[in-house]
């Protein structure tokens, strides 16, 4: 029982963490239908920008944390609104496909400049924030892992009421129901997508300092995988829906880890990838998605 | 007059720079490294290109070899998959070296040395020690000791020091080095009455733990046997430390790096792992080697793989000195012969398989430092 609960917890804190950077994904494609691949690579700068921020703060305090957090945030908005000003907008009028293709650009050119300013070599990343081992009757809970989960939860709550208690989030909404229709009634569409770049980017970031500081050794390509385990999460509750990201995330936290911890462990990314077939087999447009409905 | 002599005097200068250039080829003998040194092990490609570098400039200082000096060419590899293959093909065709040195990771030394065997230019593995890098070819040597040998060397280790007899073994599936080491490691743990309760696996690049190790800690073992690379060694550690795992944790040479410390930090205290020499082992040839490798890189004191690098290289030149020539099959055949030669991480006497036996080092990380506990004779 224990074990099972120990598991679940580890699950959790993955999940919370994929969760963060699928519903990067997510908004994204539900403003603009596509998806924007150099995403995964915004989370690998924030934990770059998290590593030295917390270089230059105190250890082991929670304001230094939060500092350390907020500068990766604000950092990486910044990155992902220019990506998106400089990079996807001179194309966004063309065919899809051609933003795609810029995007998969995008996300080596990160990759391999990222190798050439901060090099190769994996490093560790600052304990920024103080760290606990509670056990509570053989169940291991590391303060780590309630950060995570915490922050992650904050997070998704605050981007809950931004998309659907603001003015912008109300803007982002139709812009994903209706471009056009949006303009039409006094949107201005360049306004609404450089924030949701912002606003997804922000919160890769958050998920990079968080994956580095559960796993502290960070390195220029350290994004790829948890990226394209979080795209998988955002197909899997129906990518453009910002709940069924959350909870794709979740079920593949909780898939990995379940697989990882038994005998099966060397087939784990087969089997977490086998759910994904067989939830899509049955619900094509993912969990939570539904072909017309509002996106975003 | 003028017209005949113009185009002569273009023949002559032709001539005088392919005598030139033969000159040249004639002064060096090149010799090709392959080495991660950026990416995922890139302390290990670094420590042994250190070592490498050393004894190159060691050997031409002393006047060469065969009259000739020693041109060592590098190329990194990037600790990736695919890209020792490319370079090997590179250094063998275009820049037509007469030896490939390569890897400290198994997984890509067994990418070049079908290159190599092909090509029929010697191969010396300076640390990959997984048994089938060797069984490649005729061609590929190696001056460490095998993981067969490493995995039993632990296997008694467990048994007899730590008084280990229910074990963890945590494997990393997509190395051969990993999953080569586990295997020698448990047959030989089970056949001294051991128990091997538990195996669990990862995957390269993997940085979470947690679900394997709750699982290892809820079978109740003794210890647990790490056999992978530095980085996610140091993560295991860490992990398995805050899930309240407190038996010893115990790895392979995979673990010799300073990040192990650096990741790991007090997780990795009083953890063992095997490795090849140990500068504290006080015999000559380690004291002015650890010396020679302080004066030339900044008082930064070498490492196994720093070592195994230095030997790589004086193996070689000494099966160049044998044969009497840098023709492959000469070379092939004089590294063969190779007996009793005596190097900085021992004596080194291929056998018929191609590789060296030699004795393995037991350390203990103490206080952030690597600490000789014992040595264990093959």
């Amino acid at each position: 029982m224990t074990e099972f609960l120990q598991q679940l917890l580890n699950g959790l804190s993955l999940g919370a963490i994929y969760a963060l950077i699928a519903l990067g994904y997510t908004m994204v494609y539900g403003v603009l239908r596509f998806i924007n691949f150099a995403h995964s690579d915004v989370f690998m700068v924030g934990a770059f920008i998290g590593y030295f921020a917390g270089r230059h703060l105190p250890q082991g305090s929670v304001t230094s944390g939060l500092m350390a957090l907020a500068c990766a945030m604000a950092g990486c908005a910044v990155l992902g609104i220019a990506i998106e000003r400089l990079v996807y907008r001179p194309l966004r009028a063309g065919p899809t496909l051609n933003v795609l293709i810029t995007a998969i650009g995008m996300s080596l050119f990160l990759e391999y400049t990222g190798q050439l300013v901060f090099g190769a070599t994996p490093r560790a990343f600052p304990p920024i924030f103080p760290t606990r081992v509670i056990a509570l009757h053989g169940l291991i809970v590391s303060t780590n892992q309630v950060i995570v989960i915490v922050v992650a939860f904050v997070l998704m709550v605050a981007l809950e009421f931004t998309v659907h208690r603001t003015k912008i989030g109300t803007a982002m909404r139709a812009v994903a129901l209706n471009p056009k229709a949006a303009q039409l009634v006094g949107i201005n569409i360049d306004v609404v997508i450089s924030f949701t770049f912002g606003l997804g980017s922000a919160l890769a970031a958050a998920g990079g300092v968080l994956y580095a500081l559960n796993y502290p050794s960070i390195d220029p390509l350290m994004g790829v995988v948890p990226g394209l385990k979080a795209f998988v999460a955002a197909v899997l509750g129906g990518v453009g829906n910002i709940p069924g990201a959350a909870l794709g995330a979740l079920i593949l936290g909780m898939v990995e880890t379940f697989v990882d911890g038994s005998r099966w462990s060397t087939y784990k990314d087969a089997i977490a990838f086998a759910t994904l077939i067989g939830i899509l087999l049955f619900r094509p447009a993912g969990l939570l998605g539904r072909f017309t409905a509002e996106k975003v | 007059m003028f017209r005949l002599l113009r185009p002569l005097s273009g023949a002559v200068a032709a001539a005088a720079a392919l005598s030139a250039s033969n000159v040249f080829s004639q002064e060096t003998i090149k010799i090709g490294e392959y080495a991660s040194l950026t990416g995922k092990e890139a302390a290990f490609g670094q420590s042994s290109h250190k070592g490498t570098l050393l004894a190159v400039e060691e050997v031409n200082a002393a006047g060469g070899v065969l009259g000739r000096k020693l041109e060592l060419i590098t190329e990194d590899n990037q600790s990736k998959q695919g890209e020792s293959a490319t370079i090997v093909k590179k250094l063998i065709s275009r820049d037509k070296v007469v030896g490939i040195l390569g890897e400290v990771a198994s997984m890509r030394s067994l990418e070049a040395a079908p290159i190599c065997q092909a090509y029929r230019v010697p191969m010396v593995s300076p640390s990959s020690t997984n048994p089938k890098v060797t069984e490649i070819g005729s061609y590929i040597f190696r001056v460490c000791f095998t993981d067969r040998f490493q995995g039993h060397v632990l296997a008694k280790f467990a048994k007899d020091t730590l008084k280990i007899r229910r074990v963890a073994v945590l494997t990393s599936v997509s190395s051969a080095y990993s999953v080569g080491l586990a295997r020698h490691f448990d047959e030989r743990f089970a056949a001294d009455g051991g128990v091997v309760a538990v195996e669990q696996k990862y995957t390269e690049g993997d940085k979470d733990f947690n679900a394997q190790l709750t699982a290892i800690k809820a079978a109740g073992v003794e210890g647990v046997f790490v056999p992978g690379y530095y980085t996610e060694a140091a993560l295991i550690c860490k992990q398995a430390r805050e899930l309240g795992i407190a038996v010893p944790l115990f790895g392979g040479d995979g673990w010799e790096a300073p990040e192990l410390v650096e990741i790991g930090g007090a997780a990795v205290e009083g953890t063992y792992y095997t490795t090849h020499y140990s500068p504290q082992v006080d015999v000559p040839a380690v004291r002015s080697f650890v010396a020679k490798f302080q004066a030339r890189f900044g008082g930064e004191t070498p490492d196994a793989m720093a070592a195994l690098g230095f030997d790589s290289v004086e193996v070689m030149a000494d099966a160049f000195r044998r044969a009497g020539s840098v023709e492959g099959p000469a070379v092939r055949d004089a590294l063969a012969a190779t007996r009793d030669f005596e190097g900085v991480t021992g004596t080194t006497t291929m056998d018929r398989e191609r590789n060296a036996s030699k004795a393995a080092f037991v350390i203990m990380v103490k206080d952030g430092r690597f600490a000789f506990v014992q040595s264990i004779a093959p």
